[in-house]
């Protein structure tokens, strides 16, 4: 359970948004929209712990995240805008030594998933921005965290893209799973599950 | 996880090699010139020797500083080592300690044969390679303070210089020196032993200070 306390950001003395207060339970995501600098992906650097609230605090379960530390670290995958791929490593290397371990089973079950089955010894830095995105997308499913925060995962992705990432996304909360995410495009079948939070508003 | 981290920086490390042999190559090129342009009398030679090898080897290690953290800040990387359920200061530890062992020990490996250069004699490149093996580390670890400092300024490198050239004097006075006192027939356990002082210092708080100077210029 993902709780956002009156949060507010300040950016450069200006109030980017405040009051900000939501309950996310399992198996819920919330997208976030807004215009262009209403501080989106600093809500969601804030809700990783990146970003310290101009006031309030987010909590995981009940307790605050700076009191979790690690602990809170551990129950999240964040996709970023900048993917944090390593370019001189190929696919398989970025996900096989994404600071976790996994089997070299799963790290090739992802990349077929992703549709980089074909790409695994291809080093990063030669993989498109959608492909990119892909990749990202299959070190989040690896990392096996209950709470995923994607920054516009559907940037550069191809209409298979998408659905791809709506299809992981929603079997990830009928797994029990939580995300948040930034996105003005639509995620074909998860408008059940998807709550609304505008900032611009 | 930290033994992912080191093997990734290691493997990163094996797929740059310019980055690695940059600093080398550049310190071979410093220590080369001092013979060169101060000349060839021995005696003057082997005085300068050790602090000519000395500054060589703090200014190759300053050259490979910026990238510690900036290449991976590039690409989100960063975001993610802080991320990572495992405590940063042991992360940073870990990429200190690959950076050293690709760039800092390769340095005072070579540093024996550079000081040849200036008619050391035996013992006294013993004495130059303990202090450097004590002395890299040691600037590998107060240069990743500043590193992290000074990420993502504009102008960051020559900030990074500023910052970090103070905290390399008394490493450089009491490497030189263990060399000169050696010379001088003094004996060099009282710097090598101050250097040894120093590392241990650096080791347990350094990391530490990164990961906090880490965070707050990620924020």
């Amino acid at each position: 359970m993902l709780e956002l306390r009156d949060l507010a950001a300040v950016r450069s003395n200006t109030l980017l948004f405040r009051r900000v207060s939501l309950l996310l339970h399992a198996g819920e995501a919330l997208r976030v929209t807004g215009p262009n600098g209403a501080g989106k992906t600093t809500l969601l650097r804030m809700i990783c712990g990146l970003t310290e609230p101009a006031r309030g605090e987010v909590a995981w379960d009940g307790t605050p995240i700076g009191t979790l530390g690690d602990e809170y670290r551990a129950r999240l995958a964040f996709l970023g805008h900048q993917e944090g791929h390593f370019g001189d490593l190929t696919a398989a290397e970025n996900l096989r030594l994404a600071g976790h371990n996994v089997a070299p089973d799963a790290v090739v079950a992802a990349l077929e998933l992703v549709g980089l089955g074909t790409l695994a010894d291809q080093p990063a830095r030669f993989l498109s921005q959608g492909q990119r995105r892909r990749l990202g997308l299959a070190r989040v499913r690896l990392r096996a965290a209950p709470l995923w925060i994607l920054d516009e995962p559907l940037t550069g992705l191809d209409r298979q893209g998408v659905e791809l990432t709506a299809h992981l996304l929603a079997e990830h909360l009928a797994d029990g799973g939580l995300a948040v995410l930034t996105t003005h495009q639509d995620l074909p079948g998860l408008d059940d599950v998807l709550r609304q939070l505008d900032l611009g508003a | 996880m930290i033994g992912q981290v080191f093997r990734r920086e290691l493997l990163l490390a094996w797929r740059r090699p310019g980055d690695t042999l940059l600093p080398l190559t550049f310190f071979i090129i410093v220590g080369s010139l001092f013979p060169l342009g101060v000349g060839a009398e021995p005696a003057l030679l082997r005085s300068i020797g050790p602090g000519a090898v000395w500054i060589a080897a703090v200014l190759a290690t300053l050259l490979g500083l910026p990238r510690l953290f900036a290449a991976d800040q590039h690409g989100g990387a960063l975001e993610q080592l802080l991320l990572s359920p495992a405590p940063l200061a042991l992360l940073v530890a870990v990429k200190v300690l690959a950076q050293w062992l690709t760039s800092g020990l390769p340095l005072a490996l070579a540093a024996p044969v550079l000081a040849l250069g200036f008619g050391l004699d035996f013992r006294d490149l013993g004495v130059l390679l303990a202090g450097l093996l004590l002395g890299t580390p040691l600037l590998n670890l107060l240069g990743a303070i500043s590193a992290a400092l000074t990420l993502g300024l504009r102008g960051g490198g020559a900030l990074l210089g500023l910052l970090v050239l103070p905290l390399y004097v008394p490493v450089l006075i009491f490497g030189s020196g263990a060399v000169q006192a050696a010379a001088l027939g003094f004996g060099a356990g009282a710097n090598l032993s101050l250097l040894a002082a120093m590392l241990v210092l650096a080791v347990v708080f350094a990391p530490w200070a990164t990961a906090a100077a880490l965070r707050i210029s990620l924020d």
